[in-house]
């Protein structure tokens, strides 16, 4: 801190308080244009509401997310504050330490933005392009797949599995996007497929 | 959950054990405060620790983790004892009076017909007695000594407060007073309600835990009514939903299974699917299976599944092990028999066990891809952090990518709650720079896999190429075209069985529910649990009506939940034999003569008499399982085991160590501390806490000011032992790994005294690592053992050996 | 189940209250409203409280405060203390019932308590620093805060804590800006199991009274509502299982008043406020009174000092 300043700004301070006080008495107490600004103005005005679930536990609560710009007609949408859902029979507009600070999840530091690679003995990530990186991510399960896959078994069994190669799925992501998962794993024929139920 | 997180308003009372939910599921605990002030409701928590749970309890019992077998077959015998049954419910709605096959029996621990060296059961005898008609035979009078009820009582009969005391530490009167509470709840118009999470599956014996706690509530008439259930806390906000999709290795969506490669073909696949009724008048919902199948077949592959190729039933992948969970995959990649993994929005250096041998096993891949919103351990899991992921990346040649993805915010669809209410959520806010959905992502890799093997050709394309992938933009299909393809539709007229010139669908439309599905191949449907969900009613996860008539808690009109907008699973045994309410103020559905109809869908044939027609319509019994035939793997009665490592041995097997059947890598089990090891005396759990949520927050400022530095808990008698001061620096190891961390000394854990001999534990609760807002730090998981349940390998978190010792802190 | 807090507008809306609604106001006289706004209460039900923190989420997150990220020093109270940036705070007591040798976990949500004779308030020397409205809501006004830390002295609950970046005192609002456009504070809002509801001072006591009934009937024979009259009552309260021992909630007051100092500074200003000189006298005279740190420096007091012409104490 500052000591000089604060000094400063003390005494500055009590010479403006003392005359407050004199004034005051005096009945010159007319209430400063300060004043007013007790109360914040509050924050969410005009803001656009959207309805969203926590990503969290599966209590599923129900959140209202509050944007400075609209998604819906197509503008950029920046999310200013998040809080619980009155309506929601469940949650009932109540969040949890965890759900209750979800605009920190939305804009926390280490919110991933960019694909990157970390190259084979590398000791750094680096920037990629979507399509570089998609590319070469098929082409290495092709690889892969190609090289591994068991079309029978030792008896002859046909059996179409690729057990080199497996996927382990979210536990937030929606159903829908479950399915489109499911969908394109079971077709590759991979077998080694788990969620993360069991933790 | 059987029920829904606002039905646990109506129960009578809680109990929580092998969870936390004030802790874990705050919002859903809000319930339980509810039922307290509202109805007068009681709440008990068994657990190790007073937790958060345990500040608003009426009563606590202390008990030591991996003992709740031991506990609950206790409660389970003082009831049957002390005459606490329902016996209405238990003689109409069990398999009490069903008689077991000679032969089966159970002795020093183990059931007829186990091998040791194959660490399995031949579970031949472990079967009913089939009758000449082709049915299972009963005794209505319970006199036969052969019939499950007998054979129950008999087998629960050592687990007496005594017994309890010594196996789990939880001092006889407290035990008592647990007991007489829960027996209170074997009237038809007092229930009670189980609520657990992962303190229940997190050991090597999970499943049973999760029986013996069933088959209570079954003694007590607990299930299928208002304020009772099983009612199990999933952890994260879809893994209700990712499972019911059946993202796991050994399902197919809806609960239906991937084929063995025994099942050659279609037809021996559906030959051990047919579920012929062991009762007559049974429903044996499972006799549909068939148009479950063929119809989900249908949805994966279009026009290319002909009933001539059994609807693509070869390009199904065949299993030749059970599974291959999380735990057999690292296993496989330190082997060094994978070449990729792809990581969705998990993080398994932190989540999985053992991180030493699973840092040694992502090092052996050639590529690695992971797919979150935030940054993870795993994606960074060859970057140097010091002591806190001491590696050096220059010996690793793992290629990884690293791929954003939008988070709820930015991203459209549903989740499945615990209740198993599917909610539609929309997406409000910009993705930050790159950042994609996950259907995106999922898409361009899945077009670029095909595009290369059409241009290519390469290992059977057919599965890949042949794959319904008619979205409007194939790149990246929107919620709604997924979500109205788990619902399924009719690709020709469906015409209604009882008169064939009506059209009861037409072709092109939404299916309005499973009961449309065929099994011919005119209907799709991705997960027939699901349909319902989007029907030409329109999209009924995104239903926001909040009405709930004389509020029951049931809240029909809002979201849709599985099956068919069921609130309450096996909700017909809410009512008696006649089909009246058993508790009057409780009602839920009940019989009119004609049909059932009340609160809730009713969970049985609308017109389905009450005396002919069981409750438990997807059992071939018709009725719900004491005895349970062919599922589990370790017994059809639940038994005590001690852990893998445990403190002391098994009191009522002495030579048998862990759950017999449990699976164990080779060399997993030398990395196990033996029993009462002196080496590593101290018995320690895992756990959440409530500032955080698993290794997400961590990265959120705020749940970071809230919690922001690792430490593990231990009682203050274990702190003045090994002279340990509260906020100090203690070490913590295990035969695996070893961790720092700061210690919080509290009267919250006490030792417990199990066969005379004091238990100390130690808690370790997770959220920490090397990325994100909150201080560094190191998970439990650098110490837990690499095994799992014997049935569905959960990792046994919840009860492992540890020791500890104060150390000097990090120099600042 | 209570009422809950409804969701926020998105509308503009004229506030509720405001100036005209003032009933007291530091170092400054006001003309009362001639009708007092329904007075309003938050309730805390220390027995239904589970200790998760969503309150401290929630108020950092409606008040855009930035706490920093501490360490753990072997006990779940984070921040270890309220800050500038954290105006509420779960203090955790591990508590062995002697009459029934249970354990108890008494978990305190700590924070501004909304004194009906709110000490800061009157001990506060610059003007219209801190108000009080006719609902009963204390707040501070930062840009009249000269951050002097007598309203830290003033209060009974060891409240209010002076920010080091912006040199002005802080403290709970009751989310004034929320209560001004018809919604509830942020902390009762998110509160999972109703341990915080909000609502008129009247519904408080009723609801307060139904929790106490339900506590003695769960063997509780000492509930009771905590809204210690010392202070003219509280606009915040508490439910508490032992209300005959309120200080076994981590040392929350038994028999909370106003230093009688303060009151006596009150009296100073009174008589001696006229003068310019009567201000500084008096704020020394306090300043030697109050005993334990302080937030003025004892530079400030030396240039307090010579405005007073007083000579040093010891």
């Amino acid at each position: 801190m500052n000591m000089e300043l604060s000094r400063r700004q003390f005494l500055a301070a009590t010479g403006a308080g003392v005359a407050g006080t004199a004034l005051g008495a005096f009945g010159f107490g007319e209430i400063e244009a300060a004043h007013a600004e007790a109360i914040r103005a509050f924050k969410l005005v005009n803001t656009t509401e959207t309805r969203n679930t926590c990503p969290y536990c599966s209590v599923a609560c129900g959140i209202i997310m509050y944007s400075k710009g609209d998604l819906k007609k197509g503008e950029k949408a920046e999310i200013v504050h998040i809080e619980g859902d009155t309506d929601h029979p469940t949650n009932r507009g109540t969040l949890c330490p965890k759900g209750a600070a979800l605009l920190d999840f939305v804009k926390a530091e280490t919110r991933l933005k960019y694909p990157m690679v970390r190259k084979p003995g590398s000791d750094k990530f680096e920037r990629i392009s979507w399509n570089d990186a998609l590319d070469r991510i098929a082409r290495l399960m092709k690889d892969d797949r190609d090289g591994n896959f068991v079309q029978k078994n030792n008896d002859g069994v046909t059996v179409n599995r690729w057990t080199t190669t497996g996927f382990l799925a979210a536990s937030a992501t929606t159903n829908e996007t479950a399915f489109a998962t499911y969908k394109v794993v079971r077709s590759a024929g991979m077998l080694v497929f788990d969620n993360q139920a069991r933790v | 959950m059987t029920n829904s997180w606002t039905d646990i308003r109506n129960t009578d009372l809680v109990v929580i054990m092998g969870g936390n939910a004030a802790e874990a599921h705050p919002c859903g605990f809000k319930w339980v405060t509810e039922a307290k002030a509202n109805r007068g409701a009681k709440l008990i928590v068994v657990d190790p620790r007073f937790t958060r749970s345990a500040s608003v309890a009426d009563f606590y019992a202390p008990i030591r983790q991996g003992s709740d077998i031991a506990f609950l077959l206790g409660v389970m015998n003082y009831c049957i004892k002390n005459d606490k049954v329902q016996w209405d419910y238990v003689k109409a709605f069990t398999n009490a009076a069903f008689i077991v096959k000679d032969g089966f029996e159970y002795k020093d621990g183990l059931f007829t017909g186990y091998d040791e060296t194959k660490r399995d059961y031949d579970k031949s005898t472990w079967n009913y007695v089939i009758g000449d008609d082709g049915y299972a035979v009963v005794d209505d009078t319970l006199t036969n000594p052969r019939c499950v009820w007998n054979l129950l009582k008999a087998h629960i009969s050592i687990y007496t407060p005594e017994m309890v005391e010594r196996i789990c530490g939880t001092p006889k009167e407290k035990f008592l007073k647990v007991a007489e509470m829960i027996s209170e709840c074997s009237t038809p118009t007092k229930t009670m309600t189980s609520m657990y999470a992962l303190g229940w599956t997190q050991h090597s014996k999970g499943s049973q835990n999760i029986r013996s706690m069933a088959m209570l509530q079954l003694v007590l008439g607990n299930i299928g009514v208002r304020g009772g259930g099983m009612n199990a806390l999933r952890g994260h906000s879809n893994i209700q939903g990712l499972t019911d999709v059946g993202l796991m290795s050994n399902l197919l969506p809806g609960y239906m299974t991937l084929p063995n490669e025994k099942e050659v073909d279609f037809d021996s696949y559906m030959s051990t699917r047919g579920f012929k009724p062991l009762r007559p008048n049974q429903t044996s919902y499972w006799q549909n299976y068939k148009k479950f199948f063929v119809s989900f077949l249908k949805t994966m592959w279009g026009a290319a599944a002909t009933p001539e190729n059994h609807f693509a039933y070869d390009w199904l992948p065949k299993l030749d092990v059970p599974g291959y969970d999380v735990l057999r995959a690292f296993e496989l990649m330190n082997q060094g028999k994978m070449t990729g993994y792809i990581c969705q929005g998990f993080n398994p250096l932190l989540a999985a066990p053992n991180r030493t041998k699973l840092t040694a096993s992502l090092s052996k891949l050639k590529f690695l891809v992971t797919m979150d919103p935030l940054d993870t351990e795993t994606s960074r899991f060859w970057e140097n952090h010091g002591e806190f992921n001491d590696v050096d990346p220059s010996q690793i040649q793992t290629e990884v990518y690293q791929l954003p993805s939008t988070c709820f915010a930015e991203d459209e669809g549903s989740l499945t709650n615990s209740g198993r209410w599917l909610q539609w959520h929309w997406p409000g806010g910009t993705a930050p720079g790159e950042a994609k959905t996950d259907n995106w992502i999922m898409a361009q890799i899945y077009t670029r896999l095909r595009d290369l093997y059409r241009k290519e050709g390469g290992a059977f394309p057919d599965p890949i190429v042949n794959l319904d992938w008619s979205y409007a933009d194939p790149g990246e299909p929107t919620a709604e075209e997924l979500a109205k393809e788990l619902n399924g539709k009719a690709l020709t007229p469906l015409m209604d069985p009882t008169d064939p010139t009506k059209v009861v669908v037409e072709a092109g439309k939404l299916v309005p529910s499973f009961a449309a599905l065929r099994d011919d191949g005119s209907t799709t449907s991705g997960c027939w649990i699901y349909s319902g969900c989007f029907n030409e009613n329109g999209n009924n996860m995104a239903r926001r009506d909040t009405s709930d008539p004389d509020e029951t808690g049931a809240y029909s009109k809002w979201a849709f939940s599985w099956p068919v907008n069921r609130r309450i699973l096996y909700n017909r045994a809410s009512a008696d034999l006649n089909g009246k309410a058993w508790d009057p103020s409780r009602k839920l559905i009940e019989w009119d003569g004609q049909k059932w109809s009340g609160y809730d869908v009713p969970d049985i044939a609308p017109t389905a008499k009450p005396q002919d027609v069981g409750p438990f319509i997807m059992n071939a019994e018709g009725v719900s399982r004491l005895f349970v035939v062919g599922m589990m793997r370790d017994g059809p009665f639940p038994s005590h085991y001690e852990p893998f490592e445990s403190p002391v041995t098994n009191l009522i097997a002495p030579k048998i160590r862990g759950n017999p059947v449990a699976r164990v890598f080779k060399g997993d089990f030398a990395q196990f501390a033996e029993p009462a090891s002196q080496e590593f005396p101290y018995a320690a759990t895992s756990y959440r806490l409530t500032e955080h949520f698993h290794y997400w927050t961590k990265h959120v400022w705020v749940n970071a000011v809230l919690q922001p530095e690792f430490f593990v808990e231990i009682s203050e008698e274990l702190a003045k032992e090994k002279g340990i001061v509260k906020g100090g620096w203690v070490r913590v190891w295990s035969k695996r790994g070893s961790i720092k961390a700061k210690a919080v000394v509290t009267k919250r854990i006490k030792p417990l005294i199990c066969d005379g001999k004091p238990v100390h534990v130690v808690g370790i609760p997770l959220h920490w690592g090397f990325t994100g807002a909150a201080k560094k730090g190191f998970g439990p998981n650098s110490l837990t053992p690499f095994v799992g349940d014997a049935n569905i390998e959960t990792p046994e978190y919840k009860a492992f050996l540890v020791n500890i010792e104060p150390i000097a802190g990090p120099v600042a | 189940m209570f009422p809950p807090v409804p969701n926020p507008t998105t509308q503009p809306t004229p506030p509720k209250f405001g100036d005209q609604d003032l009933i007291r106001r530091s170092a400054s006289n006001v003309t009362p409203p001639a009708q007092r706004q329904t007075e309003v209460a938050k309730l805390i039900d220390v027995s239904k409280c589970i200790g998760c923190k969503a309150c401290q989420s929630a108020c950092i997150e409606w008040n855009d405060t930035h706490p920093e990220i501490g360490i753990n020093t072997g006990v779940y109270d984070n921040p270890h203390d309220l800050t500038p940036d954290m105006f509420t705070l779960m203090r955790f007591t591990e508590w062995e019932n002697p009459e029934t040798n249970n354990l108890e976990w008494l978990i305190r949500k700590d924070g501004c308590m909304h004194c009906e004779d709110p000490g800061c308030l009157k001990a506060c020397p610059a003007p219209g620093a801190i108000v009080q409205y006719s609902n009963g809501i204390v707040d501070f006004i930062h840009e009249n805060c000269i951050g002097c830390g007598y309203c830290i002295k003033g209060c009974p609950f060891n409240i209010p804590r002076i920010s080091q970046v912006t040199h002005t005192a802080y403290k709970c609002t009751l989310c004034s800006d929320r209560i001004a456009v018809g919604q509830g504070p942020a902390c009762a809002k998110a509160c999972p199991t109703q341990a915080i509801v909000f609502g008129t001072k009247d519904e408080m006591k009723e609801h307060a009274a139904g929790r106490i009934t339900d506590l003695k009937s769960r063997g509780f024979a000492n509930a009771g509502l905590y809204d210690p009259q010392g202070v003219g009552g509280t606009h915040v309260m508490y439910v508490l299982h032992h209300a005959d021992k309120p200080e076994i909630y981590a040392g929350l007051p038994n028999n909370p008043r106003i230093s009688p100092i303060v009151e006596a500074w009150k009296g100073v200003t009174k008589y001696a406020g006229l003068a310019v000189i009567g201000f500084a006298a008096a704020a020394g005279f306090m300043h030697y009174l109050v005993a334990g740190p302080n937030r003025v420096s004892e530079e400030d007091e030396e240039a307090a000092e010579k405005l007073t012409g007083e000579e040093p104490r010891p």
